[in-house]
């Protein structure tokens, strides 16, 4: 007990604290999955089918089974039921058609790159060299590959089934009751308004998160542990057990250090499935570690939509009406999110904007590409871009600045909280106050001098400047609201804090950081909180037998969710140590304050710090007897709401109209994410996120020739921008407080990524406005920027990217692994 | 198998190998050295960067056989007595990674870009990463901390270069 109070301690939120993570990272301590070594553990090589669709006529293994240091080569029919399956958690609607997914299929392959057999030896090298011995016969089917085509159901992806289309999605705010007729507010738009009609394309993209995808199971002990590079520790071991009959028990799963994600590691793979039913088989650990060119190939992809847009308006640019068509690729099966991708952006095509009417259709279609599901923003950067794209359009219709007709749409900071067409609920924001700082930073007055400059003298070099105001829906998600929309599980989050003998604080988390740092942010969180200090908090997370409860990490939701949990577990543990202190102190509970770590007897020097009363509730040698002697506490949140970040992004680029080439010269954005923990962490979740979004609209594309082999499959063909492609960049905050949690947060990690994407297309469009542009397909690259001054549609498709790498006469085909010497 | 025996990290090392072991799986799966990680198999990603006789390379792109009576510095022998290198701490200080994965290979290439160019503009910086991809943090904090590094002191600039000799 002491009577000395320390000075009061700096506050940690706010603070840009160096990261915690950081000295093992830098130092190359780290624990990625593929560092694992286990006794007597075995390599894993996949066969995979060449074919984008073909019947497996029969698997021949005996040449691979001879080889030497090879322990066994295993195809499906050899796992049968014990192999499991891969689930889809979302049947976006009751009568969604769903291809059933083995990790290893029997009889028919449905992307090019699915595993048919697997080769168990006892090194990687001599695994993948029997790979090559695996003798498979394909009968070749015709191939569902084209979205459009597909969706006419001429050429099926699963015969089966009978039909492409999996599930038709429909929102309408008049049928929904937030909201008037869309179709009577297009009409009347045509007579005496502006009616806004385009059609744009969310190209095919790949994660590509750093790491590959690695998987070590150990089946000897008591639990089978399953080590995997996974965003999502809980609900693998959930649906592990659910698909193969194995306890959930008798399963832990942990993810130990995480190479980046980006929704990429948010899946249950084939590949994790298939080991673990190869350790169990074998009785011995076992180890996938997956090529870049198989991560690229058959880790999920992102995005690939269509995306047909009506908006019609008065003649003054109040917006009365958007009508939302898309068509959404699935791939090859509905992943685990899958369909449920672009319903995320259902809600966010109204985005920021007051508009009367409004109406969402959504098709998913199944093709024989690799699945699709989230990646960064997953479903609100599609609906972000097309809103924002649409607002330029109208903008250029009028003949306007396009801030001007954001403005005289977008909700006003005093009309919140705001129920939008869409049916959310706003609950703070300021449209205006972030736009004029967007704008200072920019230099936007200055720059659209330059422009008219540059138009005016016919330069070479044009000018283009980007609006984009977003808003987006993070912090997945309240439990009920999942299920209105039949999501298979809640998204609460769980914590618990474990005051240790020695004063030091033990933090669950069951949010699974792979690269945000939430070993720091939460650690100011609980340091704050709890009145203790930053260096003694120790945030756990990532493995099932340590966190026992949780839902993971990915949709922004890990600091409001998964911290929010964390403050109601502080609390709880302040609320048990009170009796305790009251105890020590011989004093009344009601007469304890507590502040900065420490119960003080009111209006006297008495007082006890939380961290003695953790010693001595460690001891129980005196505690109360109505108490139990531990100040340990557990708390699950589930959120009364999601969050709205929003910001303004704005970008200037420079078209050489010669050659087509774009060069960003300025980025400037300003986001209202709330309360910030972490400047430092949120400045790098912004770069990175601006980066990936501004890849999607000049760099990134998922290229497939006409037998449906993915022809940028390595990263020589899969643009990845380096630091050479890109700038620095100019980033500012204006803070509403979110009112939905106590820590006034909102989520950043998708927000650049958002943002980003029409911001830029807008500036390469409007740079080459004038000589009659109103598209680029994204990526815009050089050749079709050239192309569209040349007066071809949207820059026309991508046709060279196809180019097959591999030459039919030499018998190479796109699944060899060019990287160990092919199969020579 | 061939007989190679090199210098990693400042520790005589001697094995047989295959001829057709990279030097990045020797150091991985024979030493231990699990701070260099392989990224992408092609050469394109930089997550294995090490130092080759004081020189950077890719270590998916050497054979283990190439690196015989060389001296080879990784990740894990940057650090000197306890002490980051500077270019370790700047990454740190400047919030310069995220999840990590690139971190090794963008580091070494780092030191080494500096090794040969001590006070580099934003463009050099960026020509000079070029080599080297990461996904988390779009560049601008590796920027900004290999510019802290490079302006951290003269000091540090010539321990560095007395280590390249001693190299």
């Amino acid at each position: 007990m002491t009577a000395v109070q320390e000075p009061a301690a700096e506050r940690e939120i706010g603070r840009e604290r160096r990261r915690k993570e950081d000295q093992r990272l830098i130092t190359g301590r780290t624990r990625w999955t593929d560092n694992l070594a286990l006794p007597g553990m075995l390599h894993l090589a996949m066969v995979r089918s060449p074919f984008a669709h073909a019947k497996i006529v029969s698997i021949d293994t005996t040449e691979a089974k001879n080889a030497t240091n090879v322990v066994d080569v295993v195809t499906g029919a050899d796992l049968g039921e014990a192999q499991g399956a891969c689930i889809n958690a979302w049947a976006i609607t009751e009568d969604q058609v769903t291809p059933p997914h083995l990790p290893m299929p029997v009889d028919r392959v449905a992307f090019a790159g699915e595993v048919v057999a697997v080769v168990v030896a006892r090194s990687a090298a001599e695994a993948r060299d029997a790979a090559e011995l695996v003798d498979v016969e394909y009968d070749e089917l015709p191939a569902a590959l084209d979205l459009k085509h597909a969706a006419t159901d001429e050429v099926l992806a699963h015969p089966d089934l009978g039909t492409n289309k999996s599930a038709f999605w429909k929102f309408d705010s008049a049928e929904a009751g937030t909201g008037g007729d869309v179709d009577a507010a297009i009409e009347k738009a045509r007579t005496d308004g502006i009616v806004i009609e385009r059609e744009y394309r969310q190209q095919r993209l790949i994660p590509a998160f750093m790491e590959p995808r690695s998987v070590v199971v150990d089946p000897t002990g008591e639990q089978i542990t399953v080590w995997s590079a996974t965003q999502v520790p809980h609900i693998l071991r959930f649906a592990i057990a659910a698909t193969t009959g194995v306890p959930e028990s008798k399963i832990r799963v942990i993810a130990p250090d995480v190479g980046g994600g980006f929704g990429g590691k948010l899946q249950q793979t084939p590949e994790e499935m298939i080991a673990f039913a190869v350790a169990r088989r074998l009785g011995r650990p076992v180890k996938f570690t997956e090529t870049r060119s198989e991560s690229l190939m058959t880790a999920h992809h992102g995005r690939d939509q269509w995306q047909k847009l009506t908006m019609s308006a008065e003649k003054d640019g109040t917006v009365t009406g958007l009508k939302v068509e898309l068509l959404a690729d699935l791939g090859a099966y509905v992943a685990i999110v899958g369909g449920g991708v672009p319903v995320l952006g259902a809600f966010m095509f109204n985005s920021i904007y007051k508009f009367p009417a409004y109406q969402f259709n959504c098709q998913t279609v199944l093709t024989n590409k690799t699945w699709t599901d989230a990646y960064r923003g997953a479903g609100r950067p599609e609906a972000t871009f097309a809103i924002e794209r649409l607002m330029d359009e109208l903008a250029a219709e009028l003949g306007e600045d396009p801030i001007e007709v954001r403005r005289r749409n977008w909700i006003d900071a005093d009309e919140f909280p705001f129920t939008t067409v869409a049916g959310l609920e706003y609950d703070s924001g300021d449209y205006e106050k972030a736009t004029q700082r967007a704008m200072e930073m920019l230099g936007y007055d200055e720059l659209r001098a330059e422009q008219k400059r540059r138009r005016e003298s016919g330069d070479r070099v044009q000018l283009g400047i980007g609006v984009s105001t977003f808003t987006e829906m993070c912090g997945l998600a309240p439990s009920r609201v999942l299920g209105q929309l039949n999501y298979g599980a809640g998204g609460w989050e769980h914590a618990s804090v474990r005051m240790l003998a020695t004063g030091k604080v033990e933090v669950v988390t069951g949010a699974s950081a792979h690269g945000q740092g939430h070993e720091t942010a939460f650690s100011q969180i609980v340091a704050d909180r709890l009145g203790v200090p930053f260096e003694d908090v120790e945030v756990l997370h990532g493995d099932t037998q340590v966190a026992p409860k949780g839902l993971d990490t990915y949709g922004s939701r890990s600091l409001v969710v998964g911290g929010e949990a964390l403050v109601k577990a502080v609390d709880k543990v302040i609320d048990k140590a009170r009796p305790l202190a009251a105890h020590l102190l011989e004093a009344s509970a009601d007469d304890l304050e507590y502040a900065g770590g420490r119960f003080g007897v009111r209006g006297t020097d008495q007082g006890i710090t939380i961290q003695e009363l953790a010693t001595a509730a460690f001891a129980a040698h005196s505690y109360p007897e109505d108490m139990e002697p531990s100040l340990d506490a557990d708390a699950t949140y589930d959120p009364v709401n999601f969050n709205y970040p929003h910001g303004t992004h704005l970008c200037a680029v420079e078209v050489d109209t010669e050659t087509g080439q774009v060069s960003m010269r300025k980025y400037a954005c300003c986001d209202d994410i709330g309360n910030i923990i972490n400047p430092l962490i949120v400045a790098g979740q912004v770069h990175g996120g601006l980066v990936q979004g501004i890849a999607q609209a000049l760099w990134e594309e998922a290229v497939y020739d006409d037998a449906g082999t993915l022809v940028s499959g390595s990263f020589t063909d899969y643009l990845l921008p380096t630091a050479a492609d890109t700038i620095s960049f100019d980033i500012d905050h204006t803070t509403s407080p979110s009112l939905t949690n106590t820590l006034g947060t909102k989520g950043v990690g998708e927000a650049g990524t958002i943002a980003s994407t029409p911001a830029v297309v807008n500036a390469v469009v409007d740079a080459v406005r004038h000589l009659g542009i109103d598209d680029i397909t994204m990526p815009c690259t050089p050749e079709r920027v050239w192309r569209a001054i040349q007066g071809v549609a949207g820059g026309g498709a991508t046709e060279g990217a196809a180019m097959p790498h591999f030459d039919s006469s030499t018998g190479m085909e796109g699944t060899v692994d060019r990287t160990t010497g092919g199969a020579q | 198998m061939t007989r190679i025996s090199l210098t990693v990290d400042g520790a005589r090392v001697a094995d047989d190998v295959e001829p057709r072991m990279l030097l990045v799986q020797y150091l991985r799966e024979r030493l231990g050295k699990t701070g260099t990680v392989i990224g992408c198999d092609t050469s394109n990603c930089g997550a294995c960067t090490v130092h080759l006789d004081g020189e950077s390379v890719k270590s998916c792109n050497v054979l283990a056989v190439q690196a015989d009576g060389c001296e080879v510095t990784t990740i894990e022998g940057l650090a000197q007595d306890g002490e980051l290198h500077p270019v370790q701490e700047a990454f740190r200080e400047c919030h310069g990674l995220q999840c990590g994965f690139c971190t090794p290979g963008m580091v070494m290439q780092s030191v080494a870009l500096l090794k040969e160019n001590p006070q580099p503009s934003e463009e050099e910086i960026r020509l000079g990463l070029e080599g080297n991809l990461c996904r988390c943090t779009g560049y601008h904090n590796i920027v900004r901390a290999v510019q802290h590094a490079a302006g951290v002191s003269t000091g540090s600039t010539s321990e560095e270069q007395e280590q390249g000799v001693t190299a």
